[in-house]
């Protein structure tokens, strides 16, 4: 089997408009959540969010290319400029043939749904404009990605809720750990911080009205956020015949399904996902250093991730250190194991590890070492990803310091 | 809208008993919603029942049930929180 190597990476969230930015953020322990800015905010419960601040798509993409760009599709974009860019890749001719794209999202172009319901609903308009159907549709990033880099190869969108981003990340790693293709796009983005998008998750009574405060006893609920990660994940040995600079080593992932509950987080289904991705990448529990939790602040998912982790690693739970990053760039939902990736990188290549800010209160039922609010230096050799989905859907990614 | 004491009183029977899939003569005033059976998304989907009913708002985090303002220990206490907030939001 072939290893896999991250070779460049990118995004654009509430914490950056790039990756050194976020990192940075990220170090610093800055919150990019705040007062939501968006039409009707006056009739939402829940007014905040992580929204991606001081950017105006005209900058960034023409008329023709708005009129087929969502929000989710735009933030896919610049963050897979970014990647690309990094990696120095072109694809042309064989390369080209063979690589390909796969993303995760959960709600597709859902501020394109809310806007022409509004359209029909609200105006009481007859016609909508034509290309609704190719901007909402939930593959429209990954065929943008596609198009703009020239990827012939297998390319597909992920839907699996808040674990969309992780279950795209693990087909991708499959694809060019199997031989499948030397270079795979991946990752995944969000953008439902529309009126619609809000409203609908308010309904569900999980969300917070003030803050995002994961493993802190005073936690109330989850905030949501927005923006994309995408990476590129290349062979090993293509990757050095170019001579590519290398972020990390993606080293395995697992999957598992609680079969249990639509909505509520199971013990048993998150620690067989965690184990399983250890076991997948040939390491050992006391190999890891670091997990960017689920961490979603709500009270079901903390304590039931924190009792998972206690499960799987024993007596190391009480060594490794784990942070959830949504404190700061709030739950980016489909997107949000992408940019939260970028949090495993930077500890397994920088040493540094992003802290869980706004951390208050310990709770006895989270009883790990979360990295309350300031970042921290250690080496870590193994960084664990960590992504329970609604509808008990779970992906783990196991990420390596490269040597 | 009528929405004198026992008319509150029944409606909001008759909304826990459509959600724990009872008549609502068995449901008493002391019965805790663990008693009816009714889980968190079940509570969740009674509030947004109760609320369309009533045309009211009520304050709950399903996160921090102990922590709203509204008392979910029995059906007696969540009937008092409505009356409180009917009388409040439409008084």
């Amino acid at each position: 089997m072939k290893r896999v190597v991250i070779t460049g990476a990118g995004t654009i969230n509430s914490l950056g408009h790039s990756v050194p930015e976020t990192l940075e953020a990220m170090r610093e322990g800055r919150s990019g959540i705040g007062e939501l800015d968006i039409p009707d905010v006056d009739r939402l419960a829940i007014k905040i969010g992580g929204q991606v601040r001081g950017y105006e798509p005209e900058d960034r993409f023409n008329r023709q290319q708005l009129a087929l760009y969502d929000r989710f599709t735009q933030f896919t974009l610049i963050a897979a400029r970014e990647a690309i860019a990094q990696a120095g890749l072109e694809f042309s001719g064989n390369l080209a043939a063979r690589a390909g794209v796969v993303l995760g999202n959960s709600g597709g172009g859902m501020t394109t749904l809310d806007e022409n319901y509004r359209t029909v609903y609200e105006a009481g308009k007859n016609r909508v404009h034509p290309f609704v159907v190719p901007k909402l549709m939930n593959n429209a990033a990954a065929s943008h990605v596609s198009m703009e880099f020239n990827l012939k190869g297998p390319s597909f969108t992920v839907s699996t809720a808040c674990a969309s981003s992780n279950h795209a990340m693990a087909q991708a790693f499959q694809l060019v750990h199997g031989g499948a293709a030397p270079v795979m796009i991946t990752g995944g983005s969000e953008s439902m911080l529309c009126f619609g998008g809000v409203k609908a998750w308010e309904g569900l009574r999980v969300m917070s009205k003030d803050g995002c405060r994961p493993f802190s006893a005073n936690r109330n609920g989850m905030v949501q956020g927005e923006g994309a990660g995408i990476f590129v994940f290349e062979e090993l040995e293509h990757a050095k015949k170019r001579g590519a600079e290398i972020l990390a080593e993606v080293g395995g992932f697992a999957m598992s399904s609680d079969a249990a509950d639509i909505v509520m987080p199971s013990k048993n289904g998150a620690a067989r996902a965690i184990k399983g991705a250890i076991k997948d990448a040939r390491l050992n529990c006391s190999d890891v250093g670091y997990i960017n939790a689920h961490g979603t602040g709500t009270a079901a998912n903390d304590k039931t991730e924190s009792a998972a982790v206690a499960d799987v690693f024993g007596a190391h739970a009480d060594k490794l250190l784990m942070s959830s990053t949504k404190s700061m760039h709030g739950h980016l939902i489909g997107g949000t194991g992408a940019v939260e990736l970028l949090a495993c990188i930077m500890a397994v290549r920088d040493g540094v590890i992003a802290p869980t800010i706004n951390y208050e209160e310990p709770d006895p039922e989270c009883a790990l070492d979360v990295v309350p609010n300031v970042a921290r230096e250690a080496k870590v050799d193994v960084a664990l990803s960590n992504a329970f989905a609604f509808g008990g859907l779970n992906a783990v990614l196991a990420l390596k310091r490269f040597a | 809208m009528d929405t004198s004491v026992s008319d509150i009183k029944t409606r909001v029977i008759e909304i826990i008993a459509e959600q724990a899939v009872l008549e609502p003569s068995d449901v008493t005033m002391d019965s805790t919603l663990e008693d009816l059976g009714i889980d968190s998304l079940g509570l969740v989907e009674s509030i947004f029942a109760i609320e369309e009913a009533f045309d009211i708002s009520v304050p709950f985090n399903a996160n921090a049930p102990q922590e709203s303002e509204f008392d979910i220990t029995s059906v007696a206490s969540i009937l008092d929180g409505i009356e409180k907030l009917v009388a409040e939001q439409h008084g």
